[in-house]
């Protein structure tokens, strides 16, 4: 082995900064990149999908188990959830709207579009919660049946995830506000990008195998 | 303000559980004396409890793996002796409250927190290096799942000594673990230990995948990939479409049992079958999430100690990836009895037979790597022989149980559980302890002894078939599982004989625990000085041992899937470059442990229904998460200098073996 041994140049001490920049030139498996970030995003969502899916396949199991109470069709007014999924439908343009304000380093631009995807997605969970109540004010509460126990878990979840994504909104119209908007924050904002676009999607399902397909 | 909690649940009545936790207790203050009078709390703090360092986190993973094994062998031993004894209608001496969550505690302990922690913590450790990376994607998230999969496991625990733990089986079907037939906490020990390391475990899965995709070394295709990465990647793609249904399954539950919602209720509507589906849909994958991976060590094991290349390394990824797809549409097999129609018995029935095939492919490839090769004789490859054997009889006990008519009979006896013990140690464990020899000098430095580790083969191996091929008789005389007593003659002497194979593994296990104290008293004398002490085939092996904590000063270039054996071969193996450049790390942090101990008092309280504490233990690991997104100090660089010193030091060891052998 002794052949490849070879007497080394004097090392040269980088200041930390330095180092820094000729490590981002050099080194392309830096650590907790945008792609890698995006990418582990990314691949998180497709677990939340299944848990999703899970819900959905339970909700499909138990959906005629009305144990002689309501079912979907007594129930769901299809006028107030189609509003409710207009809302969150435009909410996901302006975030789209946000990501183009963010990518052109308009700050203001961001924030403003963030205000109002936030708001649009306090619309949709106002009517949720409004619609819940009154569900359960009018004795069809989840404790009621299966039926009942599936709908208020599947389209509950999916609140959650609503409300999740509108706390972290919050979080991200902060950081933009203080530290403007660089490589991790528009990571960062992809992330949440990606996530409210997936709740999108997943409400879509909702709204056609719940609703559409249970009020007929 | 105590929720549910009083004096009364501590059993200071049960003289069993008495005596344990007196042992577990003072083990534990001679443990924090030691660390006190030896000044160590912050060394354990700063270097191995905040670390980020995929080799650390991977070795407390395994320690976590062996205190556990130790806690559900206990368990063993005392189902065995209690079953030997309460026999011609005698009761023995655990009444079934506690016999039941003796084997509830068993399976889970053996399942989630040995098994799983074992094969993620040899995954930890050896993945990276064989992909010639640094760390993995997420250093932080890494070490968030390991205090997640200690949290559930300190849940765990404590249940033995706070209530009681579930008294349902290791898979609490419902309604038996609904409130009206399990009102006690023992279940819902059971849901948030489980949740709680089931997410950890997706992380884990999220984060490998990303890992093995992202940052492979530059020139190492995905065909490239060493086996054992192949088949873990296998496994992380089965975690993350698996465990997600496991925790929706869990809050399904925990919904029925906290706020009388009805999906598995008896009364109105609920359907508890659909329980059994969903945690099978994650339960099937899980055995192959375990034994891909020790498929995957063995692979490793023969090609190095044949000294040849594995035959058929792309039949290999193929199969595995064929069992992979092939686990997920099996999953009613564990509940043929059911009721379904013939045409859907008949299929899952097939599609279980046809993962005999993809097996079989291995188990040839793994011959063939053998024929004509010089094995040598160590205990890796003892315990990859004694798997062979075991496991093929597994296997087809399994295709016996595939056949629904046969299912019929032989569901939910002791015939089963002789065919799943023989899989999961014959194949799952017997791998993990075949890769722990194999491995152990990488993360630690020196080699195990040889002698003690035989023996311990020899015991594990002639106490399995002891204590299990008794269980195969059983079944077929009659005897269901779960038992608690029995008073049929045909049945005592074959329970006789397995509780003396019990007794056999535990000399076994005995022999590795001297095993691992004659090592480390001897570890000068048995340094691996090379960092190759078996002449392996891939990256692992280029670096030191233990491995520096960066693993490569310079990213290998890798076109070969033996990569290391290449380099070796064109003498490229120890190369000095010029110069170093600085290599960018992730600094350690506590935040990961804050959250996961944050998290058990989350569950505990959630278990108790010390809401207060559930609603500040969940606010405040969220604050710990921002704290730790918004903190910018997290990585630093290694300079030059060091990495110059180091490197040095491990070429310099390796040229004086050199020369020592020549």
């Amino acid at each position: 082995m002794s052949t490849s041994v070879l007497i080394p140049e004097a090392p040269v001490r980088l200041a930390p900064e330095q180092a820094h920049d000729l490590s981002h030139e050099q080194d392309h498996e830096h650590h907790d990149s945008g792609s890698n970030t995006l990418f582990g995003f990314w691949l998180y969502l497709m677990t939340d999908c299944l848990l999703f899916a899970s819900a959905f396949a339970t909700y499909a199991v138990l959906f005629m188990n009305t144990a002689g109470g309501v079912s979907g069709k007594d129930i769901f007014e299809l006028d107030f959830v189609l509003v409710e999924t207009f809302a969150l439908l435009f909410s996901s343009i302006t975030y789209g709207f946000a990501m183009l304000a963010a990518h052109k380093q308009n700050r203001s631009a961001t924030l403003m579009w963030l205000a109002v995807t936030f708001c649009l997605g306090a619309v949709f969970i106002g009517m949720e919660v409004y619609e819940f109540n009154h569900l359960i004010s009018h004795g069809h509460g989840p404790q009621t049946s299966a039926f009942l126990t599936a709908f208020f878990s599947l389209v509950g979840m999916h609140g959650l995830h609503v409300t999740a994504g509108l706390i972290w909104m919050l979080v991200m119209m902060l950081e933009v506000s203080k530290r403007g908007l660089g490589n991790r924050t528009r990571t960062r904002l992809g992330c949440l990008s990606l996530f409210w676009h997936f709740l999108d999607v997943v409400w879509i399902c909702v709204f056609t195998v719940v609703y559409l397909m249970g009020s007929v | 303000m105590l929720g549910k909690l009083t004096l009364d649940a501590i059993p200071y009545h049960e003289p069993i559980i008495v005596v344990t936790l007196a042992v577990v207790g003072v083990v534990g203050l001679l443990l924090a004396v030691a660390l006190t009078k030896y000044k160590k709390w912050g060394y354990l703090w700063r270097e191995w409890i905040t670390s980020v360092d995929h080799k650390r986190l991977g070795i407390m993973y395994i320690i976590l793996a062996l205190v556990m094994l130790l806690r559900g062998f206990a368990d063993a031993i005392m189902m065995r002796t209690q079953l030997a004894v309460a026999t011609g209608g005698a009761e023995g001496y655990l009444p079934p409250e506690h016999y039941d969550q003796i084997f509830t505690a068993h399976g889970v302990i053996m399942i989630i927190f040995m098994a799983m922690p074992f094969m993620i913590g040899l995954m930890n450790i050896v993945v990276p290096m064989q992909i010639g990376t640094r760390d993995v994607a997420f250093p932080f998230l890494n070490n968030l799942s390991f205090w997640l999969a200690v949290s559930g496991a300190l849940l765990v625990n404590i249940s033995l000594g706070v209530g009681e733990f579930a008294k349902t089986g290791w898979v609490a079907y419902p309604p038996l673990s609904g409130l009206n037939y399990s009102p006690g906490v023992g279940v819902d020990y059971y849901i948030w230990a489980l949740q709680i390391s089931g997410i950890g475990t997706t992380l884990t899965g999220v984060n490998f995948l990303a890992t093995v995709i992202k940052m492979r070394t530059p020139g190492m295709k995905l065909m490239h990939m060493p086996i054992f990465t192949w088949t873990c990647t296998w496994a992380n793609i089965l975690i993350v479409a698996s465990f997600p249904i496991l925790t929706g399954a869990l809050a399904m539950l925990t919904l029925d049992r906290y706020l009388d919602f009805h999906f598995f209720t008896n009364d109105l509507g609920g359907n508890s079958m659909m329980y059994i589906n969903l945690f099978w849909a994650w339960g099937h994958p899980e055995v192959y999430i375990l034994v891909l991976p020790a498929f995957g060590i063995f692979s490793e094991v023969i090609s190095t100690f044949t000294g040849k290349r594995l035959f058929g390394y792309k039949s290999m990824v193929l199969a595995s990836g064929a069992i992979s797809v092939l686990g997920f549409i099996v999953w009613l097999h564990h509940f043929f009895t059911m009721g379904s129609s013939a045409n859907v018995n008949a299929f899952f029935g097939v599609t279980t037979m046809i993962i005999a095939v993809p097996t079989g492919v291995k188990l040839f490839n793994w011959l063939f790597t053998m024929y004509r090769g010089r094995l040598r004789f160590t205990t890796p490859v003892l315990w990859t022989l004694g798997f062979m054997v075991t496991f093929t009889i597994g296997g087809m006990t399994g295709v016996l149980l595939s056949v629904p008519g046969a299912d019929y009979v032989l569901h939910n006896s002791l015939f089963l559980i002789a065919h799943f013990h023989n899989t999961i140690i014959g194949g799952a464990v017997f791998g993990y302890l075949a890769g722990f020899a194999y491995w152990f000098p990488k993360a630690m430095g020196y080699t195990l002894d040889e002698k003690w580790g035989k023996r311990a083969f020899w015991c594990w191996q002639i106490g399995f078939y002891c204590a299990f091929m008794p269980l195969y008789v059983l079944g077929f005389l009659g005897m269901t599982r779960r038992l608690n007593h029995s008073d049929n003659p045909d049945w005592n002497i074959w329970l006789y004989i397995a509780c003396v194979g019990a007794f056999i593994i535990a000399l076994g296990i005995a022999c590795q625990l001297i095993q691992l104290y004659v090592s480390y008293r001897n570890r000068e004398q048995n340094r691996d000085l090379t960092g190759d002490p078996w002449n392996g085939h891939t990256l692992e092996w280029a670096s030191a041992s233990p491995p520096q904590f960066y693993n490569f000063a310079v990213e290998p270039k890798v076109d070969d899937i033996d990569a290391f054996t290449e380099m070796k071969e064109r003498g490229h193996a120890y190369h000095r470059p010029d110069s170093y450049a600085p290599i960018h790390m992730p600094k350690n942090t506590g935040v990961g442990f804050v959250m996961g101990m944050l998290l058990t008092a989350a569950g505990f309280g959630a278990v108790w229904h010390i809401w207060w504490l559930v609603i500040a233990a969940l606010l405040g690991t969220l604050a710990a998460f921002l704290v730790r997104c918004y903190d910018n100090d997290v990585d630093y660089y290694v300079q030059p200098d060091e990495i110059e010193r180091i490197e040095d030091a491990h070429l310099t060891a390796v040229q004086l073996d050199n020369t020592l052998k020549a």
